[in-house]
């Protein structure tokens, strides 16, 4: 098996965070700005793989497990949210949401 | 145990007030008043010990840190208590019927208020102090906050920051009185007796007696600090302007000679020139301000600042009559004050206006409350036979032997009052314009209440001799600190004239 | 005995009490006994005092009643003092206020504030008797601003009249200017001494203070307080008026009694004016141009009362100029006659405007000598003891205090101005008698005679006339005074200037033959009508700049740093809010922006 440098899955991962961001940045509607989200959870996931596989410890899988349940559970809530606010705006568009500041 | 006991009664009053709400609609009053009741029996009991402190409670709380239960009772003290039970009755007498909403929040407030203040004058641990000095902070804010007049909520953030920002220098000096202690000795203390023995650098001593004094200078207040004052009391209700003005100041004054005075002498000394030209441009100033107001409790309000500003000079003075003189001074304006405070309440009640413009002519009307009005004017203004004479005599007369000139231009005062003083009576009682008949003159409870005012005032300003014996071994125990600054020996009052 | 000295201040002071809480509820009847029998009640003790104190051989009293306080470094008591210059003035108090009360029931009857009227005075009695009495200077000052504060009552009773406001407020604030002096020199005395007793004070500055300045100081702050009480320059604007009030308080207050309590300050600390022979000629110079300038003035005003007013101003002047030459003893003897022909003058002067429906302008009067024979007596007996005229009590004292003002210091521009004013004094007191009872009637009186009205002024005749007979026990207090000798001329001068002063008014009067005009017009009598302008320049010097201050500074200029603050932070407020706009994007684009940041600085 070769060894992929470690640079490679640094630049991945760096790339699918940015992705990400850029998709919670620009993105209006809300789910896009959830799957983006998720985007930017797996890249750091990712990283915590890389390293637990530079460094041969299991942690940074355990990490990235955990990631995963906390993703799941993080999702879960901001679904039920997005139907909730659905249900009440008629919209997924993040930018009607302006009158909920304080 | 008494000491404890007089702490915990206005607490408990606090407490249970929204339960006995519920048996009784009046019922928080009436418990409040037992509570007050029962504290002045307990001041009964502990009246007349010996000794440096009359009454002591000690109590380990936080020894790592050096702080501890620490609360004893002196004729200083002792003298305040009498005031604050006395005045947080009349409190409670005069809102029972100006308060009809949430009336057991509002007593819990007024308990708490007391208990905090009643901590405040009993406690001789600086961070036991520190905490009551917030806890009688927070109700009275809120007291002018829910109950207050039209302007309310500005009143009572003012008041609030003004404190609040001044304690907090406080705490930085108690802080900073605590390292010092544990920089002598190697551990921390709060405890007064402890900090006493501290031996400070005076530049240090210098700062910290700043800190202390402007914590103290804006609860008396002292001009410039002054201006939370008219706005909280104009717009409290009349129970809250009370507690303001007849306790509330007074802990200032009470901080000072308690704390300031003994913890800094050195450089409480070299500050006093200063402190007692602020006491007189408060006499002025404050006096002026009253004159030109047109709302009868503002008016009230600033002559609060100027009598408090006798009490700066008389402290600053730094000789025993003077000080005499202040603590006097905290009693009868105290009295008077309030006194002002309620006939004002009174007056609105009943023509739901303060301005002098729209009033006058109510001698025709209410003679007697007029009557009162007069006597309480009178009082403010140093008529002698009244409490507040015998004050500022010895206040002037102790300043006068500290320095000629200030004394001079604080006598000027005297004028001051008598212009503000007559003002009201003149544009509030008398004249023609007779706004409306059929007012009903005082009810029984108010007779009750301005009689037993008037009594005090009369009664100190003829046999003031109770009060000064009381304070006397702690005035003479502050004035003996031995890093006193010698006082200054009597000078001629001029060099050569004619 | 002492402890009857005791009663005589508290029993007017009891019965003001009991008006003052219960007289709402009585009638005029037990009011008028009570106020009346009270001041009676006194002035029955007073008398018994006098007489077993005269038996006794003129040692002076003292007597220490209760403590009132000690404090650290200065005790005080309530002491009574009683000796000849006491019972002078007690008796005077008394005596006049009797006959004053009495006048009242009369005057005052149906008046709706019967009960209070009593109270104030009742309450005055006592304090003046307090003052007079006091063997402490703290007692002292409780009665003289006690007499200040009922004068203050007196002159607003009238309350529903803003100008009666005005004039009461007027009155007390002038005199508290000079109350303060009287403090301030009490300090000294209390710095000094540790004590406030009187004797014991002037004793000790007699052996202490020769040759310091401080006699001088404390003399000096003391006639501060007298000239403000005694309504002499510069602080005798209130007086004039001060005659807002019904008129028998202008009688006892405002001319018999309180207004002599300078009088009596500096003749009961007279050891210590000795000590500043300065001061002392300072009083006597104030004294001197107080004397002219309010003769002057009273040559000239319309309103019968400011007349009198003035009058009495001039009078007290006369006091002040015999105390400041150290004809002691004269100015107390003058204090006495003066309380006599004054209080008959204010009370005739009483009953002609209530005869006259309360007018008070003297253009408007005339002619009341048919109708009103007994006034008419009244004034013309009362006008000859002012004007000094010969075997009039008025004429023994003024005299008194002349010849022996020549005997100690000669013909200086004091003594000068005191001569002119005695003339002065000549011609306005003519000139009030022939305005009110000579000439044509215009304005027709309905006479009023009731017995209470009438038997007060027949006595005070008698002691106008015949007062000056009244022996005054003061050799014990004063210290003689040297005899020197007075040239015949200077004798006869002092003698004729009075009559003099009349034969010239007579032939002013008859040379203008519309004499009603005389003294009527032009610019120095209006100068002279107003006081000779010392309203105008306080008004301007002190009223305007305080009133100035007042209206520019109403909201508390120390408020505006504060201010200054709040409005910062509301400005930093809302600019900040703004960033919060809602869109979760913009704060997500915050975030990234605040991480890179970070990044930036950290890596």
């Amino acid at each position: 098996m070769t060894e992929l440098p470690v640079e490679h899955g640094l630049l991945f991962a760096a790339a699918l965070f940015c992705i990400g961001l850029v998709g919670v940045l620009i993105r209006r509607n809300l789910i896009f700005i959830l799957m983006s989200l998720e985007l930017m959870l797996n890249a750091t996931a990712f990283v915590f793989v890389l390293g637990g596989a530079l460094h041969g410890n299991a942690d940074g899988q355990v990490m990235f497990l955990m990631i995963l349940t906390l993703a799941a559970a993080e999702i879960a809530v901001a679904l039920a949210l997005v139907v909730h606010l659905y249900r009440r705006y008629r919209s997924l568009d993040a930018d009607r949401l302006e009158a909920m500041k304080g | 145990m008494i000491l404890v006991w007089l702490l915990l009664l206005p607490l408990l009053a606090a407490l249970f007030a929204p339960q006995v709400e519920h048996w009784r609609a009046d019922g928080s009053r009436w418990l409040s008043l037992t509570a007050l009741g029962l504290q002045a029996l307990l001041l009964l009991a502990a009246a007349g010990g010996g000794g440096d402190w009359w009454l002591e409670s000690r109590a380990d709380w936080l020894p790592r840190l050096g702080i501890g239960w620490h609360l004893g009772l002196d004729g200083l003290s002792y003298l305040l208590l009498w005031l604050t039970v006395a005045l947080g009755a009349v409190s409670v007498l005069i809102s029972w019927r100006e308060i009809r909403q949430r009336v057991a929040f509002f007593h819990c407030n007024l308990m708490l208020s007391v208990a905090g203040i009643v901590g405040v004058f009993l406690a001789l641990d600086l961070f036991l102090f520190f905490v009551f000095w917030e806890l009688m902070l927070i109700p009275m804010v809120l007291l002018i906050a829910i109950w207050g007049h039209d302007n309310r909520r500005y009143a009572a953030t003012k008041f609030f920051i003004f404190t609040q920002a001044s304690s907090l220098l406080m705490l930085i000096a108690i802080l900073g009185l605590a390292f010092a202690h544990q920089s002598q000795t190697g551990t921390l203390s709060f405890d007064r007796d402890a900090l006493l023995r501290l031996e400070l650098a005076p530049g240090l001593a210098y700062w910290l007696m700043l800190g202390f004094f402007v914590a103290f200078a804006v609860k008396l207040p002292m001009v410039p600090l002054h201006t939370w004052l008219p706005d909280a009391h104009t717009e409290a209700p009349t129970a809250g302007s009370v507690l303001l003005a007849a306790i509330l100041l007074k802990t200032g004054a009470y901080g000072l000679l308690r704390f300031s005075l003994p913890l800094f002498p050195a450089a409480s000394a070299d500050f006093s020139p200063v402190a007692m030209a602020l006491g007189v441009a408060g006499i002025l100033y404050g006096a002026k301000l009253a004159f030109a107001q047109d709302d009868m409790k503002r008016l009230v309000a600033y002559t609060s600042v100027s009598h408090m500003g006798f009490v700066l000079l008389g402290i600053y003075a730094l000789n025993g009559m003077a000080l005499q003189g202040a603590v006097m001074q905290m009693l009868a304006h105290g009295f008077s004050t309030a006194a002002l405070f309620i006939v004002v309440g009174m007056l609105q009640e009943r023509w739901h206006t303060r301005d002098l413009r729209q009033l006058g002519g109510l001698w025709t009307q209410l003679p007697r409350l007029s009557g009162f009005t007069l006597l309480f004017a009178l009082a403010s203004l140093g008529l002698p036979g009244l409490a507040n004479f015998i004050a500022e005599f010895l206040i002037l007369a102790g300043a006068f032997q500290r320095s000629w000139p200030l004394t001079a231009v604080a006598a000027l005062g005297l004028v001051g009052a008598a212009l503000y003083a007559l003002l009201l009576v003149q544009r509030g009682l008398w004249g023609g314009g007779a706004p409306a008949p059929g007012r009903h003159d005082c009810s029984r409870r108010e007779w009750l209440v301005l009689g037993a005012l008037a009594l005090a005032l009369f009664w100190f300003g003829l046999h003031p001799q109770p009060v000064l014996d009381l304070v006397r071994e702690p005035l003479v125990q502050l004035l003996d600190a031995p890093h006193h600054a010698a006082e200054s020996p009597p000078r001629l009052p001029v060099g050569s004239w004619l | 005995m002492a402890a009857l000295l005791l009663w005589i201040p508290l029993m007017p002071l009891l019965s003001s009490l009991l008006l003052l809480l219960a007289g709402a509820r009585l009638g005029e009847r037990p009011v008028a006994l009570l106020g009346v029998g009270s001041v009676a009640l006194s002035a029955l003790f007073s008398l018994a005092a006098i007489l077993s104190f005269s038996a006794s051989d003129g040692v002076a009293w003292g007597i220490e009643t209760l403590p009132w306080f000690s404090a650290l470094g200065l005790e005080v008591g309530f002491s009574l003092h009683f000796d000849g210059l006491s019972a002078v003035m007690v008796g005077v108090i008394t005596g006049v206020g009797l006959l004053i009360h009495l006048y009242s029931v009369a005057y005052m009857a149906g008046d709706a504030d019967f009960a209070r009227f009593f109270a104030y005075l009742n309450l005055f009695v006592a304090m003046m008797l307090i003052l007079v009495l006091a063997g402490d200077f703290l007692l002292l000052y409780l009665g003289w601003e006690g007499v200040g504060l009922c004068s203050f009552l007196l002159i607003g009773f009238w309350y529903r009249q803003p100008e009666n406001g005005y004039a009461a407020r007027k009155a007390f604030v002038v005199t508290r200017i000079g109350d303060v002096a009287l403090a301030l020199g009490l300090l000294i005395l209390v710095q000094q001494f540790g004590m406030l007793n009187i004797q014991d004070s002037v004793d000790q500055a007699r052996q202490l203070w020769p040759g310091s300045d401080l006699a001088g100081w404390v003399a000096l702050l003391l006639l501060g307080g007298a000239v403000g009480k005694s309504a002499q320059l510069p602080l005798q604007t209130w007086l004039p008026d001060a005659m807002a009030g019904p008129t028998p308080v202008s009688a006892l207050i405002h001319a018999a009694t309180m207004v002599t309590a300078g009088v009596y300050l500096i003749a009961r600390t007279q050891g210590i004016f000795m000590l500043a022979p300065q001061v002392l000629q300072l009083v006597a110079l104030v004294g001197a141009m107080t004397l002219f300038l309010a003769a002057c003035s009273a040559l000239v005003q319309h309103d019968l009362k400011r007349i009198l007013a003035y009058s009495t101003i001039s009078q007290i002047g006369y006091m002040f100029f015999a105390l400041g030459t150290g004809a002691f003893s004269a100015a107390v003897f003058h204090l006495m006659t003066h309380a006599f022909f004054k209080a008959l003058l204010f009370l005739a002067a009483g009953q002609v405007i209530m005869s006259l429906h309360h007018e008070q302008d003297t253009r408007r009067m005339g002619g009341l000598l048919r109708p009103m024979p007994f006034s008419a007596l009244c004034f013309a007996i009362g006008c000859a003891a002012l004007a000094a005229l010969p075997l009039t009590s008025g004429f023994y004292s003024k005299d008194a205090i002349l010849l022996q003002a020549y005997a100690q210091g000669g013909a200086g521009f004091a003594w000068w101005l005191a001569l002119a004013g005695a003339l002065v004094t000549a011609l306005y007191s003519l000139r009030l008698f022939v305005r009110l009872f000579l000439g044509d009637c215009r304005t027709l009186p309905e006479p009023d005679n009731r017995p209470l009205l009438c038997w007060p002024l027949g006595i005070l005749c008698l002691l106008a006339l015949f007062g000056a007979l009244i022996p005054q026990p003061l050799h014990d207090v004063f210290s003689a005074a040297p005899q020197a000798h007075v040239p015949l001329p200077v004798h006869l001068l002092v003698l004729a200037m009075p009559v003099i002063g009349l034969v010239a008014g007579i032939w002013l009067l008859l040379r203008h033959r519309d004499w009603r005009q005389a003294f009527a017009t032009g610019a120095l009598a209006r100068w002279w009508r107003a006081g000779w302008g010392f309203d105008v320049l306080y008004d301007w010097l002190l009223v305007r700049p305080l009133l100035w201050l007042a209206r520019v500074n109403r909201r508390d200029l120390a408020d505006l740093p504060v201010q200054l603050l709040v409005w910062t932070s509301r400005i930093c407020h809302q600019g900040l809010s703004r960033l919060q706009s809602g869109r979760l994007r913009h704060y997500a684009v915050g975030i990234v922006g605040g991480a890179v940041l970070i990044l930036a600085v950290v890596l």
